[in-house]
Order: structure tokens, then C-alpha cells, then sequence
């Protein structure tokens, strides 16, 4: 048996969970932010896995899943950038990186 | 079992254990660590979907720049504890384990056992192969001819609109991130 589109799905499933899991349940902002990175990846995993697996004529020419794939890459680098200077600016302020500290606009 | 199956199942154990690794470890900076060698393996599953540019774009951009930046991050903003447990749960962390386990399970019933899940696909009528250009020699340079072609079908317009999604984002990291 070889490799099949399911492996790649299922792959980028448990990564997409484990990410979630980092996102939901931890306190440090920037491990949250960890936990966005990798479900990100596991995205980008199931993309390319559908680019590679995919004979429906158009998109295997045009490659969507690849070029879709390369268009997350750079929103996720522009969202780290920006994630982490407010980080950083909050713990200026705050003195703590804590999420559950950072209740100023809570009501 | 071939070759390439037995380098997916490799990668992927590392690949699921180490982001395992980053979810559990106590020490952020350790999590930090190991969500490096998390890019590093997903270079190489890029890498077994013939995906050669990916690959490099993901060790440029993540295993180099992103985990750059993250490291940098943890040293601005250093905790008293950071060796004890400087990378805590919060109070509902139970209530996040069945909600994940509960996603996983749906994606991959999804994904492989249920009745909708994907097959094998036929052609769609429209524009086919006549509206692309002769195939480039290899993947670098079909995304290049894809991404930059002013003749053949490219990507031209979301590539700038990405452009400039990346300046807007480079000027707000400065603006918030400076100094008053």
C-alpha cells in the first residue's frame, strides 16, 4: 500500500487539534500564539496534500493548492509579526504576557 | 511497504510528537525549541508531496524567521519563573481536551468514513490546459511562471494584494510595537 490523500488528512488533522489545544488551554499569549502556528501548518499540510492527490483538470494545472498554501504562509508571517508586537507593547504596559491578566476590555 | 511510506510514517511520529512536546512542556522556551523541529518536519512532508518550494518557504520563513521572532519575543517578555513554569494551562484546560479530541474525531470521520468524504474526481468542463503555458521544467519554476506570467493564467493580483498585506503588517508591528 502507498501513500494516499487520507494519510496527509489525517495528519493534518491530529496537528490541527494539537494546535487548538495549545490555542485554548494555555495561559502564556505567546504559547497561544505557538498553538495558532502549528494549526496553521496543519492547514497548509492538508493544501498541499489536496494539490498533490488532485486530477480535477484546472486546479492540478494552476496548482490552487500550492499557490493557496504559499498565500497562508505569508498572512501567518504578517500575523506573527504584528501578534507579537502587541505582545510585546501589552507587556510594557502590564508587566505580564498572562491571557487571563489582560482584562482591560472586559466589562 | 515502499520508501516514501516509510519516511511519511517516520516524519510523522516526530512531527505529531513534537507538537505534542510544545502543547505539554512547562518551559516555554523548550515548547519555543521544539515547535522548531514541528517546521522543520513539515518541510519534509512538503518535501514527499513534491512540493520543493513550500519546503524551502517553510524552512526560510518558519524554522528561520517565525521562531526568530517567537525566541525574541520570550526574552522581551521574561517571567520570574521561566524554568518552573513559565508555560502554564489556564483554569478550564480540562474543557479544552474534549473539545479538541471531540474536532480531531469529527475532521477524520469527515475525511475518510463518512459517505461525503473525497473520491476520485473527474475533469471539469471550461478553461483547461490550453489556458496555461507550456509546463516549466520543475515546481520553482511552475509557481514562479504561476505567481509572475503577465501572458499565460497567473496569480498577479493576489500576489500584490498579499504585498501589501505584509507592508500594512510591517508598519503596524512598528507602530505598536514602539516606544511612546
Amino acid at each position: 500500500m502507498g501513500l494516499t490523500l487520507n494519510h496527509f488528512l489525517v495528519l493534518g488533522a491530529l496537528l490541527f487539534c494539537i494546535g487548538l489545544y495549545g490555542a485554548l488551554a494555555k495561559r502564556n499569549a505567546i504559547a497561544v500564539l505557538m498553538g495558532i502556528e502549528i494549526m496553521l501548518n496543519a492547514v497548509n499540510i492538508t493544501m498541499v496534500g489536496f494539490s498533490f492527490f488532485n486530477h480535477v483538470k484546472p486546479y492540478s494545472t494552476f496548482l490552487t493548492g500550492q499557490i493557496f498554501a504559499i498565500f497562508i504562509i505569508t498572512v501567518a508571517a504578517a500575523e506573527a509579526a504584528v501578534a507579537l508586537a502587541m505582545i510585546i507593547a501589552i507587556y510594557r504596559r502590564r508587566s505580564t504576557v498572562d491571557v487571563g491578566e489582560i482584562d482591560m476590555m472586559k466589562w | 511497504m515502499d520508501l516514501a511510506t516509510l519516511i511519511f510514517w517516520i516524519i510523522a511520529f516526530v512531527l505529531v510528537g513534537s507538537a505534542l512536546v510544545v502543547v505539554i512542556q512547562r518551559n516555554i522556551v523548550h515548547s519555543a525549541l521544539a515547535l522548531i523541529l514541528v517546521f522543520a518536519m513539515a518541510s519534509g512532508i512538503y518535501l514527499l508531496l513534491n512540493a520543493e518550494f513550500i519546503a524551502i518557504v517553510q524552512i526560510l520563513i518558519y524554522a528561520g524567521a517565525v521562531a526568530v521572532l517567537i525566541l525574541f519575543a520570550l526574552m522581551l517578555t521574561r517571567t520570574s519563573n521561566i524554568q518552573v513554569n513559565s508555560n502554564p494551562n489556564g483554569k478550564l484546560w480540562w474543557l479544552a481536551l474534549p473539545i479538541c479530541t471531540l474536532v480531531a474525531v469529527g475532521i477524520i470521520f469527515a475525511t475518510t468514513v463518512s459517505p461525503y468524504a473525497t473520491t476520485a474526481t473527474t475533469n471539469l468542463v471550461g478553461y483547461g490546459d490550453k489556458a496555461a503555458c507550456a509546463l516549466p521544467p520543475n515546481n520553482v519554476a511552475y509557481i514562479g511562471e504561476l505567481l509572475y506570467s503577465p501572458t499565460c493564467y497567473s496569480y498577479v493580483l493576489p500576489f500584490e494584494i498579499a504585498s501589501v498585506v505584509l507592508l500594512v503588517a510591517i508598519m503596524g508591528a512598528i507602530v505598536i510595537g514602539r516606544e511612546d
